[in-house]
């Protein structure tokens, strides 16, 4: 199976890339962009078929490596 | 003093580290592949600079699940010294070995120049050559400096006197202007709440004898010996 994992900063942490990005749609001429939050895609095929326990696992996975839970959270489908 | 420096794939300022400490303690400090898992009885490891594993995924993210961490943590649960510097004190945060993390600069962009330091806390192992309160200027490298903590954990460290080093303008105030990289409450360096345990992003190692420019950086390693007497 498949599981896709989005990475993303909380609210309340600074995203200076993210504004970054916000300034170049406006120099671009994309108006109407009132804020951009950037953050990472993760895609990891995994061997199981056993979705319930391939949700717990690549929980782990996140918490132990693929976000830092100081600055960031996470969401995860499993297909 | 014994000490060790632990290399990881990428690191770039080992060398310097190892020479520092070579120069201020007269003994040759053991060299730590990523992958040993044995590490030496010393009283202080240093995580030296530089961007171990490219910076995939997160500054530090990779050095901090390396086979060596396990002891250099074992080490740091036992109350021994441990340094982390530049890509170093991003490996603290990433072990959870210090609170909060180290993003990327408010810029956006590499700074490299020398910032002036203000000492918080002169009592600690890692300060007590310095006086409470005196500026020092020590160079700063790095795309990902800057501090973030949420504001318990911030309130919680400054209440502790767990910040060692600010960043200031020459006459010690902790300006806009002076912040080099947005760390919050212009922080540059900050310890565990034990105070065994020190992270910082600017290179005391690059500013110990005067052919380097200074000597200001050599107080940092001779607080860390005093404090072995």
């Amino acid at each position: 199976m498949k599981a896709r994992v989005h990475i993303t900063l909380k609210n309340g942490v600074l995203d200076p890339q993210g504004k970054a990005i916000q300034h170049a749609l406006g120099s671009l001429g994309f108006d109407g962009v009132d804020d951009v939050r950037q953050g990472k895609y993760i895609e990891l095929d995994l061997s199981t078929t056993d979705k319930a326990a391939a949700e717990a696992n690549v929980e782990e996975m996140c918490k132990k490596l693929l976000a830092n839970m100081v600055i960031e959270n996470y969401s995860i489908e499993i297909e | 003093m014994k000490s060790a420096v632990v290399t990881f794939p990428a690191s770039n300022c080992n060398r310097d580290m190892f020479d520092a400490l070579e120069k201020i303690t007269g003994q040759r400090p053991h060299e730590i592949w990523h992958q040993d898992t044995d590490v030496p009885n010393v009283d202080l490891i240093a995580l030296p600079g530089g961007f171990s594993f490219g910076d995939y995924l997160r500054c530090g993210a990779m050095a901090a699940r390396s086979p060596a961490i396990k002891a250099v943590a074992a080490h740091a649960e036992r109350g021994g010294n441990v340094i982390g510097v530049c890509n170093g004190f991003q490996v603290l945060t990433e072990m959870g070995l210090l609170p909060g993390a180290l993003m990327r600069n408010r810029s956006l962009k590499f700074v490299c120049k020398t910032v002036q330091l203000k000492v918080e806390n002169e009592n600690s192992t890692f300060t007590n050559a310095y006086n409470q309160g005196q500026v020092i200027n020590i160079p700063v490298a790095h795309h990902d400096g800057n501090y973030f903590a949420d504001d318990e954990t911030l309130a919680r460290i400054e209440d502790n006197g767990q910040v060692a080093f600010r960043y200031v303008n020459h006459s010690g105030e902790a300006t806009k202007d002076a912040n080099p990289n947005g760390s919050q409450n212009n922080i540059a360096g900050i310890m565990n709440e034990q105070g065994n345990i020190l992270g910082m992003m600017p290179h005391p190692e690059r500013l110990i004898e005067d052919a380097q420019g200074g000597t200001d950086g050599r107080g940092f390693f001779d607080s860390i010996i005093n404090s072995l007497n």
